[in-house]
């Protein structure tokens, strides 16, 4: 590598530094406005100092607007994101240890099919599956969000959690084998404790996505009591008349909090989760 | 499940057919919670889909077979479906090669070894994370509203205010730096491929005297075209994708200017209850994809290097 001087490490830090400021501004702006006056945020919208420091714009806005309060939306977002992770955790393991490590009939094809299902847009399988939830009467219930992660619903998890079973020696399999463990066996003290970090990653990305995911919500969740906090906002948002846009901004920074803390703390395996994938 | 005198001894097990298919049966059994899934929520909706596209249906009174005339409609009859198409195009083919150009810039400078890197990784890749949720569409359409920060601080150098969402001049491109900002996980798997490059081959290559030039377009362009070839692919198709921003922030408008194909699509299947019509769009859609995909994977072989064994 060449040597480097001091200058082109000045030029380095200061352009790293300007840029990572711009990319962090609109966050950093959303965190000071959620604590300016409404005519702050207007007036003086594009300083990251409230001059005067708003707190209730959070007591406000967690009433929420209408009859529904940010807790229930929380609850909710909760809710359905726990039980997502939990199906996505569940399913995807032993789904991936049946493909990376045992040998069936119509594997190829099969495992063919669930790498298309990561390439396949949502829209194709949307309006048939709304009609399935909508005649079993599963519309505005979380059924139609939490079931298909328990049925290997996002393949992406899958595939990830094959190449890293690969990775794991077989000769672990084979001694098991020997000491008489079954297939199921095999999955449950073998791999599955190898697997943790793996799980980890797709633990996160699950809660990461569904903690976002709006789409789903939108076709499913009508009634505002089982709504999560993407709707809440939506509802929020569209129902702002110009006056309280401090208690919408304050309930934006809240709902992304969840996501910050579960950044901060595991962020490691997010970084390795997409290297590895990325890379195959 | 305990274990079977059958388990025990595995290669007598492999030779009988007896015992072959009692694995199949463990096996399917083991990787059933993917099949169901597989047939019940994406087949079977395929199949259900692909025949509505033949219907007229709006789910309060049965279906009824109208042929082709779906497919007739979008493909002649509708400029607002010519319209989202145009502009999703135009979305997907501007956002997707400027958020791989910026994150393959930014690997590159941030593999240079300088300390802080993972640090600033980590920063970089924040947006990625919570770029599609509702708050940060909240936070767009404050940025670029016409009171909002950016024509603030264009209003400090003495420059006009502009209303950005609000004209289909700039409306799109608003979507379209909202979505590059989120350059962070093709910043991250760029990074991770540019580690796997052998120094050797740079060392070799100032040996020969190669300029730092030559040595990107020789070494480390070719070296990480699989990784540009998985980043181009997954980038695409989401961005074929984008629903909740363009849905939010512009409810489609100003005049159609952000009327993606997803939210085209949404508004035609759950707003109007088109649903036939809708059915008929989504396979459009696929078969876009489908073309864009070959057409990718197909001249792939012309610039993608693999290294041997690493097909």
């Amino acid at each position: 590598m060449k040597k480097r001087t001091i200058r082109a490490d000045a030029i380095y830090y200061t352009f790293v530094v300007l840029f990572g400021f711009v990319m962090l501004y609109p966050i950093l702006w959303l965190i000071a406005s959620s604590l300016k006056s409404q005519t702050e945020i207007f007036g003086n919208a594009a300083s990251l100092w409230p001059s005067e420091f708003k707190w209730e714009n959070y007591l406000v806005g967690w009433q929420g607007f209408g009859r529904t309060g940010f807790d229930v939306y929380f609850l909710n977002s909760a809710f359905v994101t726990t039980f997502v992770v939990i199906g996505a955790i569940l399913s995807s393991s032993i789904v991936a240890y049946g493909f990376a490590r045992l040998q069936f009939r119509f594997k190829k094809l099969l495992f063919a099919c669930l790498i298309a299902t990561v390439m396949l847009p949502v829209q194709i399988t949307l309006i048939p599956q709304y009609i399935m939830f909508h005649n079993i009467g599963w519309v505005n219930t979380f059924y139609p969000l939490i079931v298909p992660a328990f049925l290997g619903g996002t393949p992406f998890f899958i595939f990830l959690l094959i190449q890293f079973i690969r990775g794991i020696p077989r000769e672990l399999d084979e001694a098991a084998i020997i000491d008489g463990c079954s297939t199921f066996g095999i999955f449950w003290r073998i791999i599955l404790p190898l697997v943790k970090p793996a799980l980890v990653t797709v633990a996160i990305f699950a809660f990461m996505w569904t903690w976002d995911d709006f789409l789903g919500p939108l076709i499913y969740l009508n009634s505002a009591d089982i709504q999560t906090i993407a709707l809440g906002l939506r509802n929020f948002m569209d129902a702002e008349s110009g006056t309280s846009w401090g208690p919408l901004l304050a309930m934006s920074s809240l709902s992304l909090l969840p996501q910050f803390i579960i950044f901060l703390f595991f962020q490691k395996y997010l970084v390795e989760g997409i290297a590895t994938t990325g890379l195959k | 499940m305990k274990p079977t005198q059958s388990t025990l001894n595995p290669t007598l097990k492999m030779k009988s057919t007896k015992g072959s298919i009692r694995k199949d049966l463990v096996a399917y059994l083991i990787i059933s919670p993917w099949l169901i899934g597989f047939l019940g929520l994406v087949i079977g909706p395929m199949i259900a889909s692909l025949y509505f596209s033949f219907t007229n249906y709006d789910m309060l009174s049965p279906a009824s077979w109208v042929g082709l005339e779906n497919y007739k409609n979008v493909l002649v009859n509708d400029p607002r479906f010519v319209q989202s198409l145009k502009v999703t195009l135009i979305f997907v083919f501007v956002s997707t090669p400027l958020k791989l150009v910026f994150a393959l810039l930014l690997a590159m400078l941030f593999n240079t070894g300088r300390k802080g890197t993972g640090l600033f990784t980590t920063i970089y890749y924040i947006p990625s994370i919570i770029g599609g949720s509702v708050a940060i569409a909240v936070v767009w359409r404050q940025l670029f509203g016409r009171e909002g920060a950016i024509n603030s601080l264009f209003a400090s150098v003495g420059l006009d205010g502009l209303n950005w969402l609000g004209d289909p001049t700039y409306a799109l491109t608003i979507l379209i730096i909202l979505v590059v900002w989120q350059f962070g996980s093709p910043l991250i798997i760029f990074l991770a491929g540019l580690r796997q490059i052998p120094l050797e081959l740079y060392e070799a290559a100032s040996v020969d005297g190669a300029s730092s030039l030559t040595r990107f377009f020789r070494i480390t362009l070719p070296m990480l075209t699989p990784v540009i070839f998985f980043n181009l692919i997954m980038q695409t198709i989401g961005a074929f994708m984008t629903f909740t921003q363009a849905f939010l922030i512009t409810k489609g408008g100003p005049m159609d200017a952000t009327n993606f194909y997803a939210v085209y699509l949404y508004e035609t299947a759950f707003e109007y209850l088109r649903m036939g019509y809708a059915s008929a769009m989504a396979w459009i859609l696929l078969v876009i994809i489908g073309v864009i995909t070959l057409i990718l994977f197909a001249t792939s072989k012309y610039w993608v290097h693999y290294e041997g064994g690493n097909k």
